[in-house]
């Protein structure tokens, strides 16, 4: 799997507030609404300039707060390809692994690349393209690589219970 | 080598002898959901599965936003009163319970060794009473309600080792506000943090509870704290079944220790917008407040109205200050009526609310206006985080927060006269 898009930078501990207000939690849930509402406390322009396979680049503890699976899934929605961060937070990051998208862990290209880079990242073979370099990341873990290869949790379930 | 808590709790669990950094799968004895549970269940449908495997696992609690402030709430709660109906889920909990993290253990779904998992972060509260509890997503929770059975990753174990007696108006809060501080936002990420020193052994159940519950602000993955006589005293008068309290071994692996003593802490505050950005009192004093907010899962117990009414005597809260007082549970709200503590934070001039999450997350009961400053109870200050993102949270300890609001502005408790 290959993704191709420019990078959206920000700091560390984005929580998951900031990217998808708990607010909206049980009253937005149509998928191109909750798009439109990704990221809104951080930067309001996101929403509506980001295009289909972008990245978003963030410090540590990605995504820390709440367990709202919203945080993920409106990104998803607004077209977001992988977020890479120096680290993620816990269920931020089991979520990105349930619902199928990538949460890559790299340091070197968090203090490397800058807002609007065009990045490529090819997920089989754990690489990172720029213009600034190339740089290498460690695939998932054994034990949940089958989850994100079956395209997120729900999917990697039905196919074990025989449902697909 | 011993085993940690953690390691014990996902040995038992998975069959086997595990190591930290293995990854199980395993079934937990309890999983809770709230108002997300209708959610959940639209996830659960489309699985294709046609029963809840095991219902009497689930306990599902509404809190998040009782009663429903609109229609579309309204519609919520409405789909997962049918949900637990047609699936057999008979541990549910309608709107004139309290919070989710409090009602499970006072109804007696929290028991010491127990690995409890939870679609929400503050899920971590559990361990107050000897219990390894996670935070878990929404689609997880759908699974385990369709298998039964979740992975995890086994934590490594980092110990905060506590000593000293706490001064005057000083407290848990505090406590843990300073632990965030100096640790930071990530500083236990993916960890489980045991919790331990002669300041925990002394601790009681409203206490402990802050620590678990916020653990999840340092990024922890659980927190945990091995249950005093108190403890082990509540959980007896409330849960019906045997159950076997779970020690690290003392020659155990952590992987890093930190000491804190209590004896000289001040009140602490977190500012705003994050849990860490921690100082203590002296440097926020003055700070004017609009609104203090003495609710929430973290902080809004018996013992805390206690504490906080001793601070508040006979004074009024000031005319230009909003005071919401949010009980964590009926159970507590009868508890304070009782006791007339109601009733004087009423003639100081506060508004209280039925039990629930309130104004926490934003939803109801409480939203601030742009450009307005509140000090909370609660756990978390991320901006926008009680709905308005052009207003600021600070957090602090009941007793700071009632102080505040007699003042209109963040004062020293120590130095009320």
């Amino acid at each position: 799997m290959k993704i191709k898009g420019r990078v959206w930078k920000y700091g560390d501990s984005i929580n998951t507030d900031v990217i998808f207000p708990g607010k909206y939690t049980y009253t937005v849930t149509d998928k191109s609404e909750m798009a439109k509402h990704a990221l809104e406390d951080l930067d309001p322009d996101f929403a509506e300039k980001v295009k289909k396979g972008d990245v978003i680049v963030g410090g540590r503890n990605f995504g820390c707060g709440s367990s709202r699976e919203q945080a993920v899934a409106c990104l998803v929605y607004a077209g977001v390809g992988a977020i890479i961060a120096r680290s993620f937070s816990r269920i931020y990051f089991r979520n990105c692994i349930n619902f199928g998208l990538p949460a890559i862990v790299s340091p070197e290209v968090v203090d490397t690349l800058e807002k609007g880079d065009i990045v490529e990242i090819d997920l089989e073979r754990g690489v990172v393209k720029s213009a600034r370099g190339i740089f290498e990341f460690p695939p998932l873990p054994e034990a949940v690589i089958g989850i994100f290869e079956a395209g997120g949790l729900i999917p990697y379930t039905r196919k074990r219970l025989g449902l697909e | 080598m011993g085993e940690t808590f953690a390691e014990k709790i996902f040995s038992r669990k998975a069959g086997r002898k595990v190591k930290a950094g293995e990854f199980v799968e395993v079934e937990p004895d309890v999983a809770m959901s709230h108002d997300n549970t209708a959610a959940i269940s639209k996830t659960f449908l489309s699985i294709g599965v046609d029963k809840v495997h095991n219902p009497d696992r689930h306990v599902v609690i509404l809190d998040h936003c009782v009663p429903p402030a609109d229609e579309k709430f309204a519609r919520n709660h409405k789909e997962i009163r049918e949900f637990v109906r047609k699936f057999g889920i008979k541990n549910f909990y309608d709107i004139n319970t309290g919070i989710c993290h409090q009602v499970m253990h006072e109804k007696g779904h929290v028991w010491p060794g127990a690995l409890i998992v939870g679609s929400d972060s503050h899920t971590t509260s559990y361990g107050a009473f000897g219990a390894f509890s996670t935070g878990i997503g929404r689609s997880e929770m759908a699974v385990i309600m369709a298998t039964g059975k979740m992975w995890f990753r086994v934590p490594e174990t980092i110990r905060v080792h506590v000593e000293g007696e706490f001064p005057d108006f000083v407290g848990p809060k505090d406590l843990m506000l300073k632990i965030a501080g100096e640790i930071g936002a990530d500083g236990a990420l993916y960890k489980a943090v045991e919790y331990c020193g002669p300041t925990i052994e002394k601790m009681g159940v409203a206490g402990r509870f802050v620590l678990a519950n916020m653990s999840v602000e340092i990024g922890a993955k659980a927190g945990y704290m091995i249950p005093n006589d108190e403890v082990l005293e509540y959980i007896r008068r409330r849960v019906k079944r045997d159950f076997e309290v779970i020690k690290s071994d003392e020659d155990a692996e952590f992987e890093k220790e930190y000491k804190f003593d209590v004896s000289d802490l001040s009140p602490m505050v977190a500012r705003p917008h994050t849990v860490d950005n921690v100082v203590p009192i002296g440097e926020v004093k003055g700070t004017k407040v609009d609104m203090v907010f003495f609710g929430s899962c973290t902080n809004a117990r018996l013992e805390d109205f206690e504490e906080a009414v001793k601070v508040l005597g006979k004074r009024k809260f000031s005319p230009n200050v909003r005071v919401i007082i949010i009980p964590a549970s009926m159970e507590i709200y009868k508890g304070l009526l009782k006791r007339g503590i109601l009733e004087k934070f009423i003639d100081a001039g506060a508004v209280v609310l039925n039990p629930g999450c309130g104004p926490c997350m934003g939803n109801h009961e409480g939203v601030p206006a742009d450009g307005e400053i509140v000090i909370s109870t609660s756990n978390r200050n991320f901006k926008g985080r009680m709905g308005n993102r052009n207003s600021e949270i600070y957090l602090a300890s009941p007793q700071t927060c009632v102080a505040s609001g007699i003042y209109g502005e963040i004062v020293d408790v120590r130095e009320l006269s």
